[in-house]
């Protein structure tokens, strides 16, 4: 009885805050919107058992990339008339992609209901550790079986993370703000200030 | 307690229901007293330390101040700017208050005394603990005004910046408690050093983890020396700028939430959790919680000893320290954690 209104709920939650992002007039707006949907995306994973996929989604989306979509989106200063202007121009791609995005759901809904593909049984029998947490058996499945898979993944990453630092980083020469934080640390009151006695009306050279 | 409610002759749905709002209700309304009490213990250790007196004029040494000052914010009107944005204006405050008390769900305070026993707490306070900028970031740009914006921007920075290290210290934690249940981590400190001492700190690996925990939670908190986004000498009083009467009022009990979540998390993870310091039977007398609550006042006293003698960072030494001196650590104990416990516990 509560598992089905939880589902109604964040289901019902999921589809209207998706709605939401793309019809909201403020896109600090339509951001937030998005959070809520990827929150209660994580309860519906929660429902289902994915109680590990659940608080990754939540860590990984809304506590990381979703703060970083808030950052960038508040900091822009967007003309909506401007942004509105390219409606009937762009109309016909972004219905192109909506039909093929429902051609898709249309046909995972046959294949399902087709009943071909064998993914798993409902009970857990199916899973590595047969009774033990969803955690270790993710984790048994991509240290054994999936090791390279997960590893290339991990490369991947790191190779995408060190391009966008190696593109966005510049030498600068001669610029100021360059600290020696060690010299900073080292530095006692003594050797910081010293009394200088100018001639008067003379100054200081600093 | 479900079952308790079972015998009342409910159904076991109903039952459950009924007893997880109770269950709330008996961790939020004491947390809500406790965080008006310690916010009078923190005055009263910042006027120690400064040579003062600190609240002593409502009720008996001053002990009902914090009640006194919440019934004034009360009263209060709420002043909303003009050019603010309404909804996310008084929706912030409600967030921060909301995700401090969510945390509080898989904290044990005694052996089985947890409203959530599930098995990835920890993740789940770090999920939720990812959530507690958001209050900061809308606050500040609802408010429409510079200062709070500053803030909300440094709020952010800050707190996605330590949330990493802090991602890492668990993990070298769950690493030796093979679990992520808060109570399973809590079990696995019994006799963890030489026997005799209940903690994961009593560990050459865990010991400087702890530190790192210490100050990141300081700064995932925004608590001095870390309270950037509230520098009032640069950003007047940051993301709460804005602010009046009770929207205000819910920021400060949200943050103290936060800093009590931390203290508890500390005690936790760290120090044996509701079990007595030491492995000796004469200890077990005093009940789990009462440990608990003795250990979680112990690292309060140390955070607001901290916020009355250090001096706050500047943000560029804010990040450094983040990004490149507790990431590297953190993640040199990850590996040398795991390699250590594969060497010794699930070695040949």
């Amino acid at each position: 009885m509560i598992h089905i209104i939880a589902f109604y709920l964040f289901a019902a939650m999921v589809v209207a805050s998706g709605a939401f992002t793309i019809t909201a007039r403020n896109p600090v707006h339509s951001v937030l919107w998005l959070i809520l949907a990827f929150f209660n995306a994580a309860g519906l994973m929660v429902l289902v058992g994915a109680e590990f996929i659940a608080m990754l989604l939540v860590i990984v989306y809304v506590g990381a990339v979703a703060v970083l979509f808030l950052f960038v989106v508040m900091m822009l200063d967007i003309d909506f008339s401007e942004l509105r202007a390219g409606f009937v121009k762009n109309f016909p791609l972004g219905l192109s992609i909506a039909i093929i995005l429902a051609a898709e759901l249309f046909i995972g809904l046959v294949a399902y209901s087709g009943g071909k593909l064998e993914l798993g049984t409902p009970d857990g029998s199916a899973a590595p550790l047969v009774g033990e947490s969803n955690i270790e058996n993710i984790g048994a499945l991509l240290y054994t079986r999936y090791l390279f898979l997960f590893e290339s993944a991990g490369i991947i990453l790191l190779v995408a993370m060190i391009g966008a630092i190696v593109l966005t980083h510049r030498e600068r020469g001669n610029v100021r703000g360059h600290q020696n934080i060690s010299k900073q640390v080292r530095r006692r009151p003594d050797e910081a200030t010293y009394n200088a006695r100018p001639e008067i009306g003379a100054g200081v050279d600093l | 307690m479900t079952a308790f409610f079972e015998s009342l002759g409910m159904n076991y749905e109903w039952a459950w229901f009924i007893a997880t709002i109770c269950g709330i209700l008996l961790i939020a309304l004491p947390l809500m007293l406790a965080v008006a009490m310690i916010i009078y213990v923190d005055r009263k250790v910042w006027a120690a330390m400064a040579l003062r007196r600190g609240p002593n004029v409502v009720g008996p040494f001053g002990l009902l101040q914090s009640f006194a000052d919440g019934l004034k914010v009360f009263l209060q009107e709420t002043i909303i700017p003009s050019a603010a944005n309404k909804g996310l204006f008084l929706l912030a405050p409600i967030i921060t208050f909301t995700v401090a008390l969510m945390a509080w769900a898989v904290i044990p305070f005694s052996s089985g005394a947890v409203l959530a026993d599930i098995n990835v707490g920890l993740l789940y306070v770090l999920a939720i603990s990812s959530l507690g900028v958001y209050g900061v970031v809308i606050a500040g740009w609802a408010s429409n005004s510079k200062y709070p914006f500053f803030s909300a921007l440094r709020g952010a920075a800050q707190m996605i910046s330590y949330e990493v290290s802090i991602g890492f210290i668990l993990i070298c934690v769950i690493l030796y408690a093979g679990g992520n249940n808060l109570n399973g981590i809590v079990e696995s400190q019994r006799g963890f050093g030489l026997g005799i001492v209940n903690g994961f700190f009593f560990n050459l690996l865990l010991f400087p983890m702890w530190v790192l925990f210490l100050i990141s939670g300081m700064a995932e908190t925004a608590r001095a020396p870390f309270d950037l986004t509230e520098a009032e000498s640069e950003l007047v009083a940051g993301y709460q700028t804005e602010y009046s009467s009770m929207a205000f009022a819910l920021f400060w009990l949200g943050e103290y939430a936060n800093v009590l979540l931390m203290c508890a998390l500390n005690t936790t993870l760290f120090f044996g959790g509701w079990l007595p310091p030491l492995e000796w039977a004469p200890l077990y007398i005093v009940p789990g919680f009462i440990w608990f609550l003795l250990k979680t006042f112990f690292f309060f006293f140390v955070f607001s000893w901290v916020k009355a003698t250090v001096p706050r960072f500047r943000y560029d030494q804010l990040m450094r320290l983040g990004w490149k001196i507790f990431l590297p650590m953190s993640l040199l104990f990850v590996v040398l954690t795991s390699g250590w416990l594969m060497i010794t516990r699930y070695g040949a």
